[in-house]
């Protein structure tokens, strides 16, 4: 089945790409995808674990099962609004 | 109700026109405004990254549950995406009410919960480098050249 994934901010410009349209085995978990992503793209293990999951814009646990055509994200822990103080 | 996502400035005008009724005798704005320094250093500028279907979304959460939690008229919240410069406006959040005190109740909490949730990123640029600002403070270690 095939998935997208999207990269944000600090994890865009590690990965130099916005998206990457990938297929995958069935019924592979957010997290399995990150960490099978983390082997092919050895930045993205650099960067840690500090991150949030989101299938088709909605945040989901880590053993979230991925169906046919979703959109995944790599959530860094955010920073809107002015300041962080 | 009023959200947007938005590389374009924020002028706040058509932002309290859309809250204003004759019902509410309070309207609290709050704009959060781009800073010169963050933690000793200089900042040029900011640059804002967004996931602007998910942004829009989540703010919309956020502003529905203000509107369930208290007795507020109408919110409209706006955030900038891209390059801002030092004084322009990256967040702007409106409420109105009846009465004061729950229009600043309710746009102090959105606020912070815009800061919790909501999938946008700042990078402060300064004078030779810059970093992505991750959660309250936390600032990723890796650092570039400009």
């Amino acid at each position: 089945m095939k998935v997208k994934v999207k990269f944000f901010a600090a994890l865009h410009q590690m990965m130099g790409t916005r998206e990457l349209d990938l297929e995958v085995a069935e019924g592979l978990t957010v997290a399995e995808l990150h960490r099978d992503l983390c082997v092919r793209f050895p930045r993205l293990a650099d960067y840690g674990d500090n991150l949030l999951f989101s299938v088709n814009a909605e945040y989901v646990p880590a053993d979230h099962p991925l169906r046919d055509g979703d959109e995944v994200a790599f959530i860094p822990p955010v920073s809107g609004g002015a300041h962080a103080h | 109700m009023l959200i947007r996502i938005t590389p374009d400035a924020l002028d706040p005008q058509p932002f309290i026109a859309h809250v204003r009724r004759d019902e509410a005798g309070a309207i609290a704005l709050f704009l959060g405004v781009v800073r010169n320094n963050s933690q000793g250093r200089r900042v040029l500028h900011l640059e804002y990254d967004a996931y602007p279907e998910m942004a829009e979304k989540k703010l919309r959460e956020v502003a529905e549950e203000i509107t369930s939690r208290w007795p507020i008229t109408d919110i409209a919240i706006a955030h900038r995406t891209g390059r801002l410069e030092i004084g322009e406006t990256s967040l702007l959040v409106v409420v109105s009410s009846p009465h004061r005190q729950e229009a600043f109740a309710a746009c102090h909490h959105a606020v912070n919960r815009i800061k919790e949730v909501v999938p946008i990123w700042k990078k402060e640029v300064w004078q030779g480098g810059a970093s992505w600002v991750e959660g309250e403070g936390e600032r990723q270690a890796t650092l570039q050249p400009e």
